[in-house]
């Protein structure tokens, strides 16, 4: 098991966000997380990288149970992942280039040349091998989200974690990213874990779809199984209905 | 108690508090991390070379009006040799310290508060911690330490400049004899007076510099969140810096007579 996740628990002062998350991911396996917004999937999504520290319960990464690990026993582990988040994140005082190679700069066990061809690898593996000499300023919000993936796949870590890729993009960047997520899963053979209100986005990345709902897992499914299930939670969440009226057909 | 007096004081405990964790976290990382020596010459940059001007300016009209506010008192009862000793130990152990600490407080304090904070809410720290960086590590020691190492130079230099303006001042406006007001500077000035002032702005440089990455580090969400956390880094460094310069002022007179 690459990731098991037992009896999560996290409030934000009266607030309760997760209740008791229960699920597990086989090395691998690509995961879409859906739930209403605000309803904690980002949370839980930085609960397994130790972003965030759990109320209660456990996340165990390749058999180690990091919650309750401080920062600086966090940072091997964090090697294993790569994340992309909601807004790219960039560190806009750096180029695209030094934004990429950052990890491998900090380390300094790459020569520069090596460096510089892998930062054109992965660029280019995103289609944006040209850019380097740019700011994070003068991209578009696809670009940047390109740019964030770029970054964390360069170093090949065992995990991606995507935080909302497709938000507040419009419908072609959207399907430039999901494609680019399939690509590099099956590039990469990583495990990968997206957290997304995006159906269609759900549908097309993840092999199996968890859906979060009152701070709970309440589905975990097929994509298949999922969007055609009867269930009013599941049937209400996915294609979009505020409210069921009686002649709603289920 | 009212309820806002007890959440004034709660508050103060909580920062006392986050601040003597983050000096641990800071001591720890420079044990057992590398220092990131590019980045504290690029800090050291930013912070001791960029501030120069303002260091400067503050330092050299406090010495010209210490310096005429002096000798018009002195000149009362015929001490006007003794201006230049008295702006030099004032500036060397008091003014050159304090005032140094209030500017870069007020220049640097606000700057790295607003960075860390923008990174902050931004993700960028979350990113940071992600690829495997410890953000004490790479933001905050090199801060700290380049905070720590150009606090002296830029005392040095604005209590030099004070001096320097001062003698200006005296000689040229005021036309006090030049031999006896240097001679007495040196002969009133003592090497402790001077160490009294390095002591201190070096303690004042860790002051900004814990309580800005603090604030920045700690920052609440959203453009007034930066705000807010810019605002309190100044206002709480530069509180500080005036409450411990009397404290240390009566520790190192007794430590250094």
């Amino acid at each position: 098991m690459m990731i098991e996740v037992r009896n999560l628990k996290k409030r934000f002062g009266s607030l309760p966000v997760l209740q008791g998350v229960n699920f597990s991911i086989e090395k691998g396996e690509a995961i879409s997380i859906i739930g209403v917004s605000g309803g904690g999937k980002s949370v839980l999504l930085k609960h397994l990288v130790g972003l965030i520290n759990p109320d209660a319960g456990e996340v165990f990464i390749d058999g180690q149970n990091i919650a309750g690990l401080s920062e600086r026993e966090l940072l091997p582990v964090r090697r294993k992942f790569g994340m992309l988040f909601q807004g790219a994140a960039l560190f806009d005082s750096m180029t695209v280039e030094e934004n990429v190679a950052f990890i491998l700069n900090r380390e300094r066990k790459t020569s520069p040349e090596d460096i510089a061809r892998r930062v054109e690898e992965v660029l280019d593996l995103v289609g944006l091998n040209g850019i380097q000499k740019q700011k994070p300023a003068e991209l578009s919000g696809g670009m940047r989200k390109r740019v964030g993936l770029a970054r964390a796949v360069i170093y090949h870590p065992e995990i991606l974690l995507y935080d909302e890729p497709t938000t507040g993009l419009d419908p072609i960047a959207s399907d430039t990213i999901d494609r680019l997520i399939i690509r590099v899963v099956q590039k990469l053979q990583v495990t990968s874990i997206a957290v997304t209100h995006d159906m269609r986005s759900a549908r097309r990345i993840g092999q199996r779809i968890l859906m979060l709902h009152e701070g709970r897992i309440y589905a975990d499914q097929k994509p298949e199984d999922l969007f055609k299930s009867k269930d009013p939670v599941i049937y209400r969440f996915v294609n979009g209905i505020s409210e069921l009226k009686k002649d709603d057909e289920l | 108690m009212t309820s806002f007096a007890k959440q004034q004081v709660r508050e103060w405990f909580d920062g006392v508090g986050r601040g003597a964790i983050l000096c641990g976290e800071i001591a720890s990382s420079l044990f057992r991390a590398k220092v990131a020596w590019r980045d504290v010459l690029y800090q050291m940059y930013f912070i001791g070379v960029k501030s120069q001007s303002v260091v400067a300016i503050t330092g050299a009209f406090t010495g010209m009006v210490l310096c005429a506010q002096t000798a018009f008192q002195f000149h009362k009862v015929k001490m006007d040799t003794a201006t230049l000793a008295v702006v030099s130990v004032g500036m060397g152990s008091e003014l050159g310290p304090v005032l140094t600490g209030l500017m870069v407080a007020g220049r640097v304090g606000a700057a790295i508060a607003a960075e860390l904070g923008t990174m902050r809410v931004t993700e960028q720290i979350d990113a940071l911690r992600t690829l495997a960086t410890h953000p004490i590590d790479y933001l905050v020691v090199p801060r700290f330490l380049a905070t720590l190492l150009v606090m002296p130079l830029l005392t040095a230099e604005s209590v030099c400049l004070g001096i320097l303006a001062a003698y200006i001042v005296a000689v040229f406006l005021l036309g006090i004899n030049p031999t006896y007001l240097w001679y007495n500077m040196l002969h009133y000035t003592h090497t402790n007076d001077m160490l009294t002032g390095m002591i201190k702005t070096f303690i004042f440089g860790a002051i900004v510099a814990v309580i800005a990455c603090d604030k920045g580090l700690n920052c609440p969400q959203g453009a007034e969140g930066v705000g807010r956390a810019t605002t309190e880094a100044v206002v709480y460094s530069s509180i500080t810096i005036l409450i411990s310069n009397f404290f240390l002022t009566m520790l190192l007179q007794r430590l250094l007579p």
